[in-house]
C-alpha cells in the first residue's frame, strides 16, 4: 500500500470536510444574525439608544 | 446487530464531507423541507422570511439527523440489500459510531435551534418526530410487524404539522389534514417500492407485507389505501387552504392514482421481471402526486392573495 498516496487522500478529505464545516458554520452565523434582527425588531425598526431619551417614548 | 465487515479498513480510511451528507438521506429530507415549507407559507401571511429560512434549516437538519440514526441502526440489514449496500456504513466509508454521533448531534441541535428560531411547540413536534422515527419505527416496528410502514409513516407526515406550528404556534384542522394526507400516502408509496425490491427484502427477514402476506394482499392494500387517500386529499378542498382549483386538480390526480392502483391489482405479478413497469409507474406517480398536491395548495394560497374576488368565491366551498 502506498502510504504517501493514502496520506494525501486523507489530507484531501480532511480539507474538504473542513471547508464544508466552515461554510456551514459561516452560513449558520449569518442566519442566526438575521433571525436575531427579525426577532428583536418584530416588524419595527430597532432603536439603538444608550442613556439618551428615545423618540418613541415622547408623547406626540 | 451484525457489524460491517468493512470496519477493519476504517482505521486507514477517512470519511469525506460527501460521505456524511449521504448519511442524511437527502431524498427524504427533500420531502420534509418541501411539505413543511408549503405548510409554513399557506398558514400565514406574516412569517418573517429569515425566521422561515432558519426554521426550514432546523427541520432539514432534524430530518437528516433521523436519517443518519436510521442508517446507524439498520446498517446490518443495509449490508444485505442491493438497494442499500452502498450506503456509507455498509460500504465502510463511515463507522457506526461516527454515524451515531453525527445523527445525535444533528437531532439535538435542530430541536434546540427550532425552539429559538420559531417556538416551543414546533420544537416539541420536531423532537417527537425524530423520537418516533427512531425509537418507534426504526428500532421497534420495522423488524416486528408487516404494518411497520402504516404506523411508522407518521414520522414522514409530521413536517407539515411542524411547518404550520412554526408560523402559527398552533395545530389546526388544516395542518392535521395535511398530516393525514402524507400518513395515508406513505403505505401505497412504500409498498409499490417493496413490490419492485421484493427479492432484497426476502433476504433480510424484515417483515414487509410482500413477504408476510404475499403480493396479492399487498396490491389489494395499495388499492384500498388509494381510495382512502383520495377521500382525505379531496376533503382539504373544503378547508381554508383549499379551493376550486385544488378540488378539480385533486379529483384528476386521485383518479389517476386509483387507476394505476387498480391496474396493478388486476395484472399478475411476475417476480422474474427485471423492470416491473406497472409497479414503477405507480411508485414514480405517487411521488409526482404528492408534489403536485402541495404545489396546488401553494397556488391556491397565492391566487387568493393576488385575486381577492377568488377568495370571496372560495368562501362558498369552505365547510370545515
Amino acid at each position: 500500500m502506498d502510504l504517501n498516496k493514502l496520506e494525501n487522500d486523507i489530507n484531501q478529505k480532511r480539507k474538504s470536510k473542513n471547508l464544508w464545516l466552515a461554510l456551514s458554520l459561516g452560513s449558520f452565523i449569518v442566519v442566526v444574525f438575521f433571525v436575531t434582527i427579525a426577532k428583536l425588531s418584530d416588524g419595527n425598526s430597532i432603536e439603538g439608544f444608550d442613556h439618551i431619551l428615545r423618540p418613541s417614548l415622547i408623547k406626540e | 446487530m451484525i457489524r460491517s465487515t468493512n470496519n477493519i479498513y476504517l482505521s486507514l480510511n477517512e470519511p469525506s464531507a460527501l460521505d456524511y451528507i449521504e448519511l442524511l438521506k437527502l431524498k427524504v429530507m427533500r420531502l420534509a423541507i418541501f411539505t413543511a415549507g408549503v405548510a409554513m407559507i399557506i398558514s400565514s401571511n406574516n412569517l418573517n422570511p429569515f425566521i422561515a429560512l432558519g426554521s426550514i434549516i432546523c427541520i432539514a437538519l432534524g430530518a437528516g439527523g433521523s436519517g443518519a440514526l436510521n442508517m446507524w441502526w439498520d446498517s446490518d440489514i443495509d449490508l444485505l440489500m442491493k438497494r442499500t449496500s452502498k450506503r456509507p456504513i455498509p460500504d465502510g466509508k463511515i463507522t457506526s459510531d461516527q454515524a451515531l454521533s453525527f445523527g445525535v448531534f444533528l437531532s439535538i441541535f435542530s430541536v434546540i435551534f427550532l425552539a429559538l428560531f420559531a417556538n416551543f411547540l414546533s420544537a416539541l413536534l420536531l423532537a417527537f418526530t425524530i423520537s418516533f422515527y427512531i425509537f418507534i419505527y426504526t428500532m421497534f416496528l420495522k423488524r416486528t410487524t408487516p404494518y411497520n410502514i402504516v404506523i411508522g409513516g407518521a414520522a414522514g407526515a409530521f413536517p407539515p404539522l411542524i411547518g404550520w406550528a412554526v408560523s402559527t404556534n398552533t395545530i389546526a384542522i388544516e395542518s392535521f389534514l395535511l398530516f393525514l394526507l402524507i400518513f395515508l400516502w406513505t403505505p401505497p408509496h412504500f409498498w409499490s417500492l417493496c413490490l419492485i425490491t421484493k427479492k432484497d427484502y426476502s433476504i433480510t427477514k424484515v417483515p414487509m407485507l410482500t413477504e408476510t402476506h404475499g403480493v396479492k394482499a399487498t396490491k389489494l392494500q395499495i388499492f384500498i389505501y388509494a381510495i382512502i387517500l383520495a377521500i382525505s386529499s379531496i376533503i382539504i378542498s373544503f378547508t381554508n387552504i383549499g379551493g376550486y382549483f385544488y378540488f378539480i386538480s385533486s379529483l384528476i390526480l386521485n383518479s389517476i392514482f386509483i387507476f394505476y392502483a387498480y391496474v396493478l391489482l388486476i395484472n399478475p405479478y411476475n417476480p422474474n421481471n427485471e423492470n416491473f413497469p406497472k409497479e414503477k409507474k405507480l411508485f414514480l406517480y405517487s411521488i409526482f402526486y404528492l408534489f403536485m398536491l402541495f404545489l396546488l395548495l401553494l397556488i391556491e394560497h397565492f391566487t387568493k392573495l393576488l385575486f381577492p374576488s377568488y377568495l370571496i368565491m372560495v368562501k362558498d366551498l369552505i365547510w370545515i
